[in-house]
């Protein structure tokens, strides 16, 4: 993992919005441009950005995923900080590629891993925003999952802390909470039985608590654990934790 | 839905009563061992990270550890082999059986032993060789195979095994009551143990400094077995030498806290050599086959990290494809995440019989964050998919990434692509033949696409502020 302290801040930054957003969570990126923006910065989106190359890296196909992951580091070239919302995209930026780069390293792919933020992440520890002056219109309980990618970075707490900071919010403590929803990228269509039950196991412990909402860093995990929650009839309404900011500041 | 991969459809097939004992006894584990390490350090991964890297250093230098130690062994008066294969192993051990005339052994757990089939050979070869580990008799009792690392019975509950030991004549009626299995099972040991001429261990750890063999056990099993005979064989694969006695305060300390949330285990056996004519007690000979089995093989791989485990099985507790699939489902010795790794390494020239099992995690990283030498198992795991990548083994069910990296790689076709995903919203995708959709549409729906959106949104809000 690229060192964690030493990352460029500033107030021009580079918004990674992911492929999940870009196909399907159009509001989650739109958020991270609100809430950027309105913590002073200016936000620039890459047009030619496509995706962190991570399905292929997952899948072991390491001759396709550096060819992605070269792209997106010279979509993201330069000194800027690179802002996204999603802890597996960070993670991506800044393990996964050193290590599918080890043999060969590349001043670009070092550079992009030295630059990435996992959005809150950057807000919490990078722009030093601990408490978020946002305000629910009525008590709301939030279940957070932290999301596997997250392991051993700060954004866990970071995201923690900044919910608990919203008035009339409450995080609430779910059963098992470190153990994975089952997505996993190709995981969930090539492991189908244990990804559905993996998913159901999760959407169980966080449904005993009763929360208002789902609250994740990344839509993948929520994509799935949404997706199995509707189609088992017990649809649970959910949100990236930038759309939490983004919507209590807002009302 | 099931998919192609064996290890999905072990866990699709396996009995509900099964996977419950497995799971609850996993997350027991995990429970336990948060609780206890927790309470005891302030930092238990500032500890993690100094077993880390000692287990490191030692394999860095393992030449000089495995002959220091060897040399300290033989200065306390024990015999050292060393075994190339699983083959040499079992070899070495039945001549030294031969040599010493012996026809009946008792047996400590020893995953090493485990990994050569040592039970079956020994028996093939006349020898009557009893596992005196609770878990590991009823398995023997019952044909049966460890499905985890420190608990091998973990996929079976007391009924099944009251049932066995009626079966076995261990028992005259059916008791399933804990306390009754175990009292049962002890009369009957103590017996075999005094029969025994003969005790085969494994051991958690060698010290190179002092020649010390240290043996952690719950039951005192191997104390038993050693106490009467006159000879002891330990089998011990190269990894488990660590420098020095010192070290132990780390190891030790972890161990039994990672494996069952235990501070020590009941019993730490420290073997200092054979019986020293000042001692009543005692095998008067001992022997150490120190196992190579492949090992050097991972040593010079890029998956070295996995020989500094010091099979705890936290990994196994933690990782929620075992607690859905069970050991068993691994095809192999080790199972759960540290046998993703080891098991298709170990299998050296078969590596492709089992390249499935680095496949089957969703790489959440919870088996790294309790390993107590923090082996970075994600890592390894991907290390072997590109391996298996590049060796060309045919996966099943694997999706080509070749298209999506043409894709991700050419940004104007990416935006179009975008933008027509969103027919999607108007197609009946319940009926499309695309396998990885049907597999996700089989439990899950999908959100609408939203393909572009967020890039017209940036466009507009654009021409707003420049107008």
């Amino acid at each position: 993992m690229a060192n964690p302290t030493a990352r460029p801040l500033g107030k021009r930054v580079l918004l990674m919005g992911t492929c999940l957003c870009d196909a399907f969570y159009d509001d989650v990126a739109r958020a991270t441009v609100q809430v950027l923006e309105h913590l002073g910065l200016s936000v620039e989106y890459p047009a030619d950005q496509t995706c962190c190359g991570q399905p292929a890296f997952n899948s072991g196909d390491w001759a396709a995923s550096r060819k992605v992951a070269s792209h997106c580091a010279k979509v993201f070239a330069g000194d800027l900080p690179v802002i996204v919302p999603s802890g597996s995209c960070a993670a991506m930026n800044r393990h996964g590629n050193l290590l599918q780069f080890e043999e060969t390293p590349d001043a670009a792919i070092q550079s992009l891993a030295g630059r990435t933020w996992e959005v809150m992440d950057f807000i919490f520890n990078g722009l030093g925003v601990k408490t978020w002056p946002g305000q629910f219109a009525q008590p709301t309980r939030l279940a957070f999952h932290r999301s596997c990618h997250s392991r051993g970075t700060t954004t866990g707490e970071a995201v923690r802390t900044l919910l608990a900071s919203i008035g009339n919010a409450e995080v609430i403590p779910f059963g098992q909470s470190e153990q994975c929803c089952g997505f996993g990228g190709t995981f969930c269509v090539t492991f189908p039985h244990i990804s559905g039950q993996m998913g159901t196991l999760k959407l169980d412990h966080i449904l005993d608590t009763r929360p208002d909402l789902l609250v994740g860093i990344d839509m993948s995990c929520l994509m799935h654990l949404s997706g199995l929650a509707q189609t088992q009839g017990r649809p649970v309404p959910h949100l990236h934790a930038i759309q939490v900011l983004r919507n209590t500041l807002i009302t | 839905m099931i998919g192609n991969q064996l290890i999905d459809q072990y866990a699709c097939h396996i009995s509900d009563e099964k996977q419950q004992s497995v799971s609850q006894g996993a997350a027991a584990g995990t429970a336990k061992r948060y609780q206890v390490l927790h309470q005891d350090y302030q930092d238990p991964d500032g500890l993690r990270q100094i077993a880390a890297a000692i287990k490191d250093h030692t394999l860095h230098h393992l030449g000089d550890y495995l002959a220091q130690a060897e040399q300290a062994l033989v200065a306390r008066g024990a015999t050292v082999h060393f075994a190339a294969t699983d083959e040499d192993a079992r070899q070495t051990i039945l001549g030294i059986l031969q040599n010493h005339g012996v026809s009946r052994l008792t047996k400590s757990k020893s995953m090493a032993a485990e990994e050569i089939h040592l039970n079956p050979f020994l028996i093939a070869n006349g020898v009557e060789c009893l596992e005196s580990d609770l878990g590991e008799f009823i398995i023997q009792l019952d044909n049966d195979i460890p499905s985890h690392i420190v608990k091998p019975i973990i996929h079976k509950n007391r009924r099944e095994i009251a049932a066995t030991f009626l079966r076995e004549g261990i028992a005259t009626d059916y008791n399933d009551d804990p306390e009754t299995i175990t009292r049962r099972a002890r009369v009957f040991l103590r017996e075999k143990y005094m029969q025994a001429q003969a005790c085969i261990t494994g051991a958690n750890f060698v010290c190179a400094d002092s020649g010390r063999l240290l043996v952690v056990t719950n039951e005192g099993n191997s104390r038993f077995g050693m106490a009467p005979v006159p000879v002891h064989i330990a089998l011990v694969g190269i990894e488990k030498v660590i420098p020095r006695d010192q070290d132990l305060a780390v190891f030790l300390n972890l161990l039994g806290r990672s494996a069952t949330g235990q501070q020590l285990t009941v019993y730490t056996e420290f073997i200092n050599g054979p019986r020293a004519a000042n001692q009543e007690d005692g095998p008067q000979h001992m022997h150490v086959v120190f196992m190579d089995n492949g090992r050097t093989n991972v040593l010079a791989s890029k998956c070295r990290e996995i020989l500094r485990c010091i099979r705890c099985g936290a990994c196994q507790n933690v990782c929620p494809v075992y607690r859905q699939a069970s050991g068993h489902a691994y095809r192999s010795t080790y199972g759960g995440p540290i046998g993703a790794v080891l098991s298709p390494l170990l299998f050296g020239d078969r590596f492709p019989e089992l390249a499935d099992l680095p496949k089957a995690s969703t790489l959440c990283g919870a088996c790294n964050e309790v390993c107590p030498v923090s082996i970075p198992i994600p890592d390894l795991l991907l290390r072997l998919r590109d391996k298996a990548q590049r060796a060309g083994i045919h996966s099943p069910a694997a999706i080509p990434m070749s298209p999506f990296a043409l894709l991700a790689t050419s940004p104007t076709i990416w935006r179009t692509a975008m933008t027509m995903a969103k027919t999607m919203n108007y197609l009946p995708l319940k009926i499309a033949p695309i396998k990885p959709l049907q597999d996700w549409l089989g439990q899950r729906t999908l959100p609408p696409s939203h393909g572009g959106d967020f890039r017209k949104w940036l466009k507009k809000r654009k021409r707003n502020s420049n107008s």
